[in-house]
């Protein structure tokens, strides 16, 4: 969206075939840095496909992905990872029994050498963790608290926080406010909104056009595997979002039936 | 939107400092200590059980349980289970007694090479159980099952008998044997009983030698097993992949963890103490028997439970487990000290397992904040 920046990540005529089941028929979408691209789409619109092509889960039947303006092959999503493409998933990778410190820092412990042997270094995860915590506007009651006792948005945050500490320059984001409360989707927006001021792009999937609409910058509708285009923030309305999301005619119906928007 | 969460949530209330010790998994192991010495200083005190011998006695019988507490601890935090451990223990027992005295190989040769082999049937197990899916419970019953009938076996097809004797004699001057047979400390112990502290023999050949010769390197292997194993799990990355793989393999995958790998060591370890404590066992002996080790997983596990490990895995304190298997040890030998019918033990045992299951279910809600 920002002229003075390259995408990040482009994504052109992406297909996938599942067998017989064509998922992605031509997908092509950009995504810039310090941008909240919002991928909409009802269920099965192959949402799910496209951010798994994205993060090397699947390899694209046909289509090229450029990363940085080279062309990448991700083989496996440990490639993504390291090349900066983080994914937080309705599945949270989070460990409830554990503190948020092991939390946050699993898979990726600081390590201290005292002679042979390398520690775990707690103060050091503990410091992060924390100062982490506090900028994405979440105050701990320490570094010890077990991930269970944080409410759905606070785990939510405290992933993408993980993500973001060990330098995703995409951040992924799958159905993150589906289950939670309005205040709790409140956080991770004000979340998302922070993170984006740092430069990373968000790719941030719902079905929830007024999720979208409160931080999207520029909005993808994906149905039956086909974009419908990308739009501008300001260029269109909740109503030609949700149309567009639902395939138009049908919803139109049902939403007379109901008496009101769905 | 993002002004109202800057500052402190008013929902948050602060934790009591006694919420605070509860929600430690070696609260349970700490308080049943207290109350169990406690109760044997109040009636058993005259009995020698808290003179040099008797204190020997029970700490003996607690090392062994704390040697395979440790194993079955770790493993458990890591989510899985080894019902084999007795069997296992009889086995590699069993193993070094054939390859020592039957085979003739020297003693040092014949205890590594059971190291070996039976860590590679520790591996093996974790192998079936991550590569199936299955439940560790049910492949680790499988292998009881297997070693158990292997241990009397292959006595029986060599030498016609079950029990395998002649080890002392066979592993003398051996370098390796007294690591685990060995005792440490005869100085001191030679020294306090000149001094009068402890009790020392009045008449015979052992005339004017302590009672209590050294501590065995059974105690010592215990120590040290404690104490590695609660740094590995407590201060090291690999400790927090034990804790992870254990707390939910899906999500620790996901963070790059290698679970997988993870269970597989922890099965080797489990192996690994299942088989320090027959060595020292048939070092002590100086035999092996085909029902050494009978029941032993059992009493590791309650040993951890009682410790305050979690059976769904992910949670739990080597510590704790070791303060287990120390109540374990002090009840199952104070009781006879004390002079109680010995199958008393076994209500006690059901009892306490009980209860600490039920405390340490409700620990968990209290950490995940359950209702």
């Amino acid at each position: 969206m920002n002229p003075e920046h390259a995408p990040i990540i482009q994504m052109k005529n992406i297909e996938k075939h599942f067998g017989s089941v064509i998922a992605l028929a031509g997908v092509s979408v950009d995504v810039f840095p310090g941008e909240c691209h919002c991928l909409l789409g009802d269920n099965g619109a192959g949402k799910s496909t496209f951010i798994k092509t994205m993060s090397g889960v699947h390899q694209p039947t046909h289509g090229e992905i450029l990363f940085d303006g080279k062309p990448m092959h991700f083989a496996d999503p440990r490639d993504a990872i390291a090349a900066g493409i983080a994914t937080v998933h309705q599945h949270l990778a989070m460990i409830p029994l554990m503190s948020v410190s092991r939390n946050f820092f699993m898979g990726n412990e600081p390590v201290k050498k005292v002679g042979p042997i390398n520690f775990f270094d707690h103060d050091y995860a503990n410091k992060v963790t924390m100062e982490e915590m506090r900028k994405m506007g979440i105050n701990l009651r320490g570094p010890d608290q077990a991930v269970g006792t944080l409410s759905g948005g606070e785990r939510q945050t405290v992933a993408i926080a993980r993500a973001v500490h060990f330098g995703a320059k995409v951040l992924i984001l799958d159905e993150p406010t589906s289950a939670l409360g309005v205040r709790q989707t409140a956080n991770v927006l004000a979340t998302i909104d922070k993170v984006r001021k740092q430069g990373i792009a968000v790719v941030f999937i719902t079905h929830n056009v007024r999720h979208a609409l409160a931080v999207g910058d520029r909005f993808t509708v994906l149905n039956r595997g086909q974009t419908l285009g990308t739009a501008q923030r300001g260029q269109i309305t909740p109503d030609e979002l949700q149309d567009m999301m639902a395939g138009g005619q049908e919803l139109v119906e049902l939403e007379g039936s109901l008496g009101g928007t769905v | 939107m993002s002004t109202t969460s800057q500052v402190t949530d008013e929902r948050v209330k602060e934790m009591s400092a006694l919420r605070r010790w509860l929600i430690r998994p070696e609260l349970g192991g700490i308080v049943g200590t207290v109350a169990v010495f406690t109760f044997f200083l109040l009636f058993a005190t005259d009995s020698g059980m808290f003179n040099a011998q008797g204190i020997m006695n029970w700490s003996t019988v607690s090392a062994q349980f704390v040697i395979i507490a440790v194993g079955a601890c770790l493993l458990m935090i890591a989510g899985e289970f080894d019902l084999s451990v007795g069997s296992m223990i009889g086995f590699s027992g069993m193993l070094i007694a054939i390859f020592l005295v039957i085979l003739g190989w020297p003693a040092w040769m014949s205890i590594i090479v059971t190291f070996i082999l039976c860590m590679l049937i520790g591996a093996f197990n974790g192998w079936i159980v991550i590569t199936t899916g299955l439940p560790s419970f049910i492949v680790t019953l499988a292998s009881l099952f297997i070693l158990r009938g292997f241990t009397i076996y292959l006595p029986q097809t060599i030498e016609n008998k079950t029990i395998i004797g002649g080890i002392r004699d066979a592993a003398e001057g051996d370098w390796l044997a007294p690591v685990f047979g060995g005792k440490i400390g005869q100085g001191i112990f030679q020294w306090m009983g000149d001094n009068g502290w402890i009790a020392v023999f009045e008449r015979g050949s052992q005339q004017g030698k302590p009672v209590v010769e050294g501590v065995p390197m059974l105690i010592v292997w215990a120590i040290m097993l404690v104490i590695i194993g609660h740094i590995v799990l407590t201060r090291t990355r690999f400790g927090n992949w034990i804790y992870a793989a254990g707390g939910d393999a899906e999500s620790a995958r996901n963070s790059g963890v290698p679970v997988n790998r993870v269970k597989v060591t922890m099965f080797m370890f489990t192996a690994f103490c299942a088989t320090v404590f027959a060595t020292c066992q048939v070092m002590e002996f100086g035999s092996a028997g085909a029902d050494r080790g009978l029941l032993k997983e059992f009493e590791a596990i309650i040993a951890v439970v009682i410790g305050g490990a979690l059976l769904t895995g992910g949670y739990g304190s080597v510590l704790g487990a070791a303060l287990g298997a120390l109540i374990f040890g002090v009840v199952q030998q104070g009781l006879f000290f004390a002079g109680v019918e010995s199958s008393l033990f076994r209500v006690f045992l059901g009892v306490i397992l009980l209860g600490a299951v039920i405390l340490n279910t409700y620990i968990r809600r209290i950490i995940t904040g359950e209702r």
